[in-house]
Parts: C-alpha cells; structure tokens; sequence
C-alpha cells in the first residue's frame, strides 16, 4: 500500500516560488490499478516523481508498506527504488544496449549474476512479446515495442509497483490499447500494483479501478472510476470526461438536466417512456455510454420543454423513476 | 622534382623518423591527456547545476581553471610550462617535455568535449536510471559514458587532431617529428619541396586519424537504422 499524506511541492527560483502539489493524500491498495488524470501542468508528473523520490516533497510524507520513505538514507532509497518500477512517456531506454541488454540493467544494478539476469530478462521479454527481438537495439523497434521492453525493463527487479507516466501519450490508438491490455494482464497475473498518470480519460476507462483527478496541484476529485465517470462532482472531471469543444447546442429551451446511468438503470428505453407518461417533448442534447469492468454506464443531458406544466410533469416522473439526475447549466 | 635534400632525409631515414616521432607524440599525449580529460569533463558534468550531483563551487572552480589553460596560446603556454615540464619528468627538451606540454594543453580542452558529449545523453534516460535504483557512480560508467560513446570518439579524433598541430608548434622549441623537419630542413635550409612534403605527410595522417575515427563511431553507434 501506497499513502501520500500532506504531500507538498514547491520548486524554489529566484524571484517566487511556484506551487506544483499541495497537500495531496491519497491511498493506493494493493492490487488495484490507480489512475491519476490530470491537464499538463497539473503537477502529476511531479506527483509520481514523489512516490519514488526522483523528486524531493518540500513536505508531507509518501509512506510504502507502512514506512515512511520520505527520510530515508540514500542507500535505503536507492534499494527501495528496486521495488517501485516506472515506465515513461519517452521510453527512456538505453541506446546504446540491445533489447536484451536493457532489460538486464536494472539487474546489474541489483547485483544479480549474468546468466541468472539473462534468463529473467527473457522471460520477462516472452511475457511482452518480444522473445524474438532481443538482439534488436531501440532504434529498430517501433514506439509500441520500446514501451514493452520499457515494461519489461521496469518489472525485471519483480517490483511490487509499476509507475506509469504518461506511459501511452506517445503511442497510436491501437498500440495505446494493446499496451494498456499488457498493463492490466501484468496487473492480474503478478499482483503488481499499478500507478498511471495520464491526461486522457480513455486510460482511465480502459484499465483503471479508482482515480484521483487532479488540477492546480490539488485533487479535485477522487473515487472509483465508475463513481467520477457517471457523477463527476468537480469541473475538471466534468472536463475531462466530456471535452469542452463538445459542448451542448446553444437553444432558448428551459432547464436542463444531467441524467446518469449504471448497469441497473442502463436497459430500457427510459427516456422514450418518460415522453410517453408525460406526454411532454424534451430534447436531447448529449448522450455517451462507457463500458467499466462489463457494467453499461451513460449519461444524457436532455432539456425540459419550456412550459412549465410540463416540465414540472417530467421532473416529477423523473423522481419516481429511480434515475439519478442533476440540474446543470 | 625532388631535391638532393629530400633522398638525403630519405635514405637516412629521418623523414620516416619523422613521421613516427609525429604519430608517437600524439598517440602517447592523446591518451595521457584523457586519462585526465575524461574525469574532469565528468566531474564538469555531474558537478553542473542540473546535474547528477550538483556542487556549484567545484562547478565553478574547475571551470575556472579550464578557461584559464584553454584561453592561453599554445605557443605562449609551452614556454610558460617548461620549468613545469622540468619538475615532472627532468628535462625541459626533447619530446618527453613535449609531452608533458601537450597533456597541459590538451586535457582541459579534452575535458570540455567530454563534457559536451556527456551532455547530450538524453535526461530522460538518466532518470529511468534513477527510478532503478542506479547511484550516481552506476549512472556515470553504465549510462554516461557508454550512451555518450561514438560522441566521445568523435571528440577524440577532434582532439587528436589538435594535439597532432601542437605537436608541429612544439618543435620550435626542440620537440621533433615532422614540423621539426619542415623548419629545419625545409625553411631554414631553402627547401621548399621538404616544407610541401611534410604538409602533404601531416594532412595523409589527419586523414587516417579522421577516417578511421568516424568509421570506429559509427561502427559503435547502435542508434543507426537497419
């Protein structure tokens, strides 16, 4: 388990000071595929730079398996980092080293012997796929390729968590997906606990079980990410889960509302009925559905009618119905 | 045509002296000087605000003092160095005092090559190093010096190269090889075809040093596509 608690970042320059996490706290379980989203500039590269101290909170505590890591000695830190892997945006591998090379690295620095190094780095390198291009070097490989040896770089210490920064914003669709499908079969066949920051909700949806959302170096917003998807409570998450240049039509109608959706509530043709009983025409301004962990869950934004009779009627329905709904702007 | 004097050199061998005595100095000072070079150009690196370990004051100290030998003439500087050359190996002539000018010369302009090779290693890579667990030894000797390879062996032959024209000047002050032949054979006794020859021997060696240089590079660099 994973607890940042008060957790503080100030970068120092000569004429002010700037602000990149303020009192941040959070849990994160073992076992469970945590996403952190945020827009660039947020401070959640920074955030997980925290949790394996590649940089220095200014305060707070990060606290792994129940020891505070925060003032511990170089050498400690040093070790601790073996079992906390991350992955990049970048890839970061090493140029100059074949692929199989890359993967024994962090063994090197571990101290493993060669051969023993050898045989883990392949195995690792069948579990991503790349059995047969371990004499390649980093330039051959496709993005999609280097990010998997960058996996299987990270996981060759058998570390209990995997961070992933912005792991997949350098890579197409399709590849973003078969790495993502990679990530959560890691997650599920060796128990490593996931950390993945990224800045689109498309990630999250995809792999993750709870989120933190986080703006101007504060959480907004944390829950399980079906929880922030169907009833987002802060602006950024709304954002986030529907991009601004998609804002609803601009019409003179009457009030608006936000009806959300879970597994239960998803099948039936809810909205055709609501007309129907009210016998009252709404407009439907936005809809979206989303799969999480195989439960359906959507939303629509419809606009009441403006005669007030009949919007009372359909509010009144609504209340009956059993669907959650908010009034929004 | 070649005059009297060139079959003279020839037949006595001292054109072929030459051109041993040339390659020899520069070999011998090329690597004395990265034995010092290399270090401090690393030291500059990881001591550099931004770096591995940050000491600004080392940082600065040592900049210093790389600015002041790169900044002073070579010729200026081998004068000023022979009593130093005298202390450390006995003598101020000959080529064995060459050679403890041309490391002077050589190593803080060596250092700021390394520097500028170990430089351009991607930050990025460094920190996947960090995230490992590497210290900053490990990051210098398995991420350093090895991304910043074919660099470095263009530095060097750069810098060989440099140090093959220092050791032409140092023969005005009795180093030997092949500027010693061009002055004293060629200028000082009118012979011009013995100036022409020994340029025309210095430029073939650049040529070797260059071609070889940047064949061993690119040979090293793994970052070429198939």
């Amino acid at each position: 388990m994973i607890e940042i608690r008060h957790l503080n970042k100030t970068y120092r320059t000569a004429d002010k000071d700037i602000v990149a996490l303020e009192d941040i706290n959070l849990t994160i379980r073992d076992g469970e595929i945590f996403g952190i989203i945020g827009l660039s500039g947020a401070g959640k590269s920074t955030l997980v730079r925290c949790i394996n101290l590649l940089e220095q909170p200014s305060a707070g505590e990060v606290i792994v398996d129940g020891e505070s890591i925060t003032a511990l000695p170089r050498k400690e830190l040093l070790k601790l980092r073996r079992s906390i892997g991350m992955i990049f945006q970048g890839f970061n591998l090493l140029e100059q080293r074949s692929v199989l090379r890359n993967v024994c690295f962090p063994l090197e620095i571990a101290g493993v012997k060669k051969k023993e190094a050898k045989e883990r780095a392949m195995e690792l390198l069948s579990l991503v796929g790349l059995a047969d291009r371990t004499e390649a070097y980093p330039s051959q490989l496709s993005g999609g390729q280097k990010q998997r040896v960058a996996i299987a770089r990270a996981l060759a210490t058998r570390p209990k968590y995997l961070l992933c920064d912005e792991a997949t914003s350098a890579l197409d669709p399709t590849t973003t997906r078969a790495i993502l499908e990679l990530l959560h079969e890691i997650n599920e066949s060796l128990g490593v606990t996931i950390i993945v920051i990224t800045h689109e909700m498309k990630v999250i949806d995809q792999i993750c079980d709870r989120v933190a959302v986080i703006d101007h170096s504060r959480i907004a917003e944390e829950g399980k990410v079906s929880e922030v998807f169907t009833n987002p409570r802060s602006q950024i998450a709304r954002d986030l889960i529907i991009p601004r240049e998609r804002t609803v039509l601009e019409t003179e109608g009457g009030k608006r509302l936000r009806l959300t959706f879970d597994g239960e509530t998803t099948a039936g043709p809810h909205i055709a009925e609501m007309i129907l009983a009210c016998q009252a025409p709404v407009s439907i301004l936005q809809a979206s559905t989303k799969e999480l962990d195989g439960v359906i869950y959507g939303y629509t934004i419809i606009e009441l009618p403006k005669d007030g009779h009949q919007a009372e009627k359909i509010l009144l329905w609504l209340q009956n119905s059993g669907i959650r709904w908010k009034e929004v702007e | 045509m070649l005059s009297e004097m060139f079959l003279k050199l020839w037949n006595n061998g001292i054109l072929q002296r030459g051109v041993w005595e040339t390659i020899y100095m520069t070999v011998l000072s090329t690597a004395i000087s990265y034995v010092i070079g290399l270090p401090l150009g690393v030291v500059l690196t990881v001591t550099d605000r931004g770096g591995l370990h940050p000491i600004p004051w080392l940082n600065r100290l040592l900049g210093i003092f790389v600015n002041f030998f790169r900044s002073i003439p070579f010729i200026i500087l081998m004068v000023a160095m022979l009593p130093v050359a005298n202390w450390i190996v006995g003598t101020s002539l000959g080529n064995k005092a060459m050679i403890v000018m041309l490391v002077i010369a050589a190593s803080p302009y060596i250092a700021r090559m390394v520097e500028s090779s170990v430089k351009e290693v991607d930050g990025g890579v460094i920190e996947a190093a960090q995230s490992m667990g590497a210290s900053n030894f490990e990051i210098v000797c398995k991420v350093l010096l090895p991304e910043a390879k074919p660099s470095l062996i263009m530095g060097a032959v750069i810098s060989m190269v440099t140090i093959l024209g220092y050791s032409a000047m140092s023969s005005t002050i009795g180093g030997t090889g092949l500027g010693q032949i061009a002055i004293s054979y060629g200028h000082q006794r009118f012979n011009p075809d013995i100036k022409w020859i020994c340029v025309f021997l210095t430029v073939l060696i650049v040529q070797i040093i260059q071609e070889l240089g940047t064949a061993i590079a690119h040979r090293s660099d793994k970052r070429i596509k198939e």
